[in-house]
């Protein structure tokens, strides 16, 4: 099925989409409709344009892309599935995704994968292609999330990255050099590590025809926590 | 130091009474019994005062008072001051505490007094004219529809309660398997809800979905699509009247089995839920993740908006209405907690009488009272206080503490320890299986049908024969001893008025 959307209320097209029996469906001219893919299961949404705030939040399997670049929230508390986002995310991408994958061929701005958290089976990812803004993997619980840098930039992450952070690992291609909270730990990424995240960097070259080799020509800098509980001492019982 | 010199409770063994059976020693989770060597060895610095040693005794050899030997204190420096410099001083550590703030701050419903008729509009006996404890609450129909042969249309997509009062959210991990089953049944029971809180909800709870309202927060535990789908009702917590401006921290060692499988997160994973909530800083992105609930649930379920009752409520309050919410809880400052910061439990945020009268007075003002609910929570002690809440301007109202203590609570006020001897506030196999779910749920049921009958019984006396003519009805409301300031905002006349 193919949708027309320019000047359709996010409501109305969320329902048409909802209702729409088709595995496969295309939805052109999106212009900031918000909520799409929403909680989707086992579908194929290709959407053209930039996708409004929300999108594939909660989102429980199936596959959404952008062609186009996406809003604020996008894959809000997502559970399972793919979204892959052709041009920049805004904010709080992946917020709180516990399942699932976002690639984005670009930047993300603030907060991407703030309160991300795995559990058994679901390991959420997040692949960024360009740079992350400030706050990348706040309270990160568990998850993967990796800054491939390929515009090379001096720094690909902003400031205050991976505060609060308790589990969970971030890749950065290159250096970070923004101050980082005592409770995490920086190294250089080993092989071992990387083969990690060697499936989902292979998916994000397929998707948006990027070049591996280029990608692994530098060093990875990973960042996980550093062991034991940070708040065990700061209470006494009253 | 001493810390039994210190200790705040003083246990006394009668000899006489005592028959050696231990069964204190075997009860008490706290380790505050143990004999050696035929001599019973007592360390009271370890008592909470919970009583389930007394109450177990089968004798009646025990009693908890306070110690008759403590720190000196004076009309400026209580003990409890004096004490809380000890523990800080030899910890380094913040002050954490369980429940509801404690302090002797005023409590406005106790200066509150309701009306009831004489001579002129009748009082109505309950016991023998029908008498209306239903509400609604959510969406409301604005206008009167009729079909084709002019029936009315009675569609009605709010959630319809039995009596105004609701189980507030306590999550599983604060308190125990146990404890959320007498919630759940009691809730389906009564013909009202409980909340699930922001801790997931058990599988073996999905059946009670009808009567559960799910709780989404910052950390988003245990959220996804058909824990959204499962509940009757969505409630984003902002923010909570034990304290506000904080989020929750369930520590890593309390994360085990089916707390950690209900949440969705790992074993021993600590769990951080912190008061910001990193994609909502304003009511436009409030809104968003309101319309973002809907649209995962198809427009099918109403939702709630929690907040703290702070210094700009009714403002805040005004913006949440225009939010596309359909519920505002307002949670007052006398509100309970599994754990929070004693200095900010204590000494943040309002009393909810003055942020239920000043939110309810905005909303009207601004012509859009009639677009939310209101529920009112944080120390709903009994039902005249519903009443007052109700007359305040409340829809409904909240309980935690209240069903807690009906379950066998008994205020020791130390959930955070996860030692509840009375199977409430811990995950301790053992302990949980002494909260007996089935009496929990007859004194559960007990405790609201007698408040529903007090609750009939004090509107027929005001001539009242449903609650919707008892909201905001604040004529039925005389303050007593109150300033002219506070009776402005309370919205009330002086007794004698």
């Amino acid at each position: 099925m193919e949708i027309y959307a320019k000047g359709m209320e996010s409501r109305h097209l969320n329902e048409i989409i909802r209702s729409c029996k088709d595995k496969n469906i295309i939805v052109r001219g999106v212009n900031g409709q918000r909520f799409i893919a929403c909680g989707l299961d086992g579908k194929d949404i290709t959407a053209y344009g930039t996708i409004g705030n929300g999108a594939g939040a909660y989102m429980l399997g199936g596959v959404l892309r952008v062609e186009g670049s996406a809003q604020d929230a996008a894959g809000d508390t997502m559970n399972g599935g793919e979204i892959y986002v052709g041009g920049r995310c805004g904010d709080a991408t992946g917020y709180a995704m516990r399942g699932g994958e976002i690639y984005v061929k670009e930047d993300v701005g603030y907060r991407a994968g703030v309160h991300m958290k795995q559990y058994g089976e679901h390991r959420p990812v997040i692949v960024v292609g360009g740079t992350a803004g400030c706050f990348l993997g706040e309270y990160l619980a568990g998850g993967v999330i990796a800054v491939l840098n390929l515009k090379n930039e001096k720094c690909p992450v902003g400031e205050d990255m991976a505060r609060g952070m308790h589990g969970g690992r971030i890749y950065v291609r290159g250096k970070v050099s923004v101050p980082l909270p005592v409770s995490v730990t920086a190294s250089k990424a080993r092989r071992e590590d990387m083969e990690l995240i060697r499936p989902q960097i292979e998916k994000f070259c397929k998707a948006f025809r990027a070049d591996e080799r280029e990608i692994y020509s530098e060093e990875f800098t990973l960042l996980q926590p550093a062991a034991g509980n940070p708040y065990n001492r700061l209470y006494v019982n009253n | 130091m001493n810390a039994r010199a210190r200790a705040e409770f003083e246990i006394l063994k009668d000899k006489e009474r005592c028959i050696d059976c231990g069964l204190c020693e075997r009860q008490c989770s706290n380790g505050v019994y143990k004999r050696e060597d035929g001599r019973w060895f007592i360390a009271d610095e370890k008592c909470v005062n919970c009583q389930r040693c007394v109450e177990m005794c089968p004798t009646g050899a025990l009693k908890v008072i306070p110690n008759r030997n403590a720190p000196r204190g004076d009309g400026n420096w209580s003990v409890r001051a004096v004490r809380e410099i000890y523990k800080q001083a030899e910890t380094g550590g913040v002050l954490l505490s369980s429940m509801g703030n404690p302090s002797d701050m005023p409590t406005y419903f106790d200066r509150i007094a309701i009306n009831a008729s004489q001579v002129t509009n009748p009082s109505i006996d309950p016991l023998r004219e029908p008498m209306e404890t239903r509400v609604y609450l959510g969406a409301k129909d604005h206008e009167i529809k009729r079909d084709s042969s002019g029936r009315l249309i009675t569609e009605n997509r709010g959630l319809r309660l039995e009596v105004p009062i609701l189980f507030s959210a306590m999550s599983y991990g604060s308190i125990s398997y146990n404890a959320h089953a007498v919630l759940a049944r009691a809730a389906q029971e009564l013909g009202t809800y409980y909340n699930t809180g922001e801790g997931g909800l058990h599988r073996d709870f999905y059946k009670y979905g009808a009567s559960t309202i799910v709780q989404v927060a910052s950390g988003r535990f245990g959220v996804h699509k058909d824990y959204l789908e499962a509940g009757a009702a969505i409630e984003i917590k902002m923010g909570q009247g034990a304290k506000p401006g904080i989020g929750g921290h369930l520590p890593g060692k309390k994360i085990v089995g089916d707390i950690a499988a209900t949440r969705m997160i790992p074993q021993g994973s600590d769990a951080i839920s912190p008061a910001p909530h990193h994609d909502i800083y304003s009511i436009e992105d409030l809104r968003q993740l309101v319309d973002s609930l809907k649209e995962a649930t198809e427009y099918k379920k109403p939702v709630f908006v929690k907040v703290a009752a702070v210094h700009n409520i009714a403002a805040i309050a005004s913006g949440i209405a225009r939010s596309g919410a359909d519920v505002i809880v307002l949670d007052g400052w006398r509100g309970g907690t599994g754990a929070a910061p004693t200095r900010i439990r204590d000494n943040v945020g309002i009393p909810i009488e003055l942020a239920l009268a000043g939110v309810d007075s905005r909303l009207r003002a601004e012509g859009i009272r009639d677009r939310v609910s209101l529920i009112a929570g944080g120390s709903i002690r009994n039902s005249a206080d519903v009443v007052k809440a109700i007359a305040l301007g409340a829809d409904a109202v909240y309980i935690g503490t209240a069903a807690l203590i009906a379950m066998g609570c008994h205020m020791c006020r130390n959930c955070h320890s996860g030692k509840c001897n009375w199977g409430i506030a811990t995950q301790d196999p053992a302990l949980v299986s002494r909260l007996d779910v089935n009496a929990g749920v007859r004194r559960l049921i007990g405790l609201i049908t007698a408040w529903k009958h007090e609750i009939e019984e004090m509107m027929g006396g005001m001539g009242i024969n449903a609650i919707e003519a008892l909201r905001g009805n604040r004529l039925m409301l005389r303050g007593l001893g109150l300033n002219s300031r506070e009776l402005d905002i309370l919205g009330i006349m002086h007794a004698g008025e």
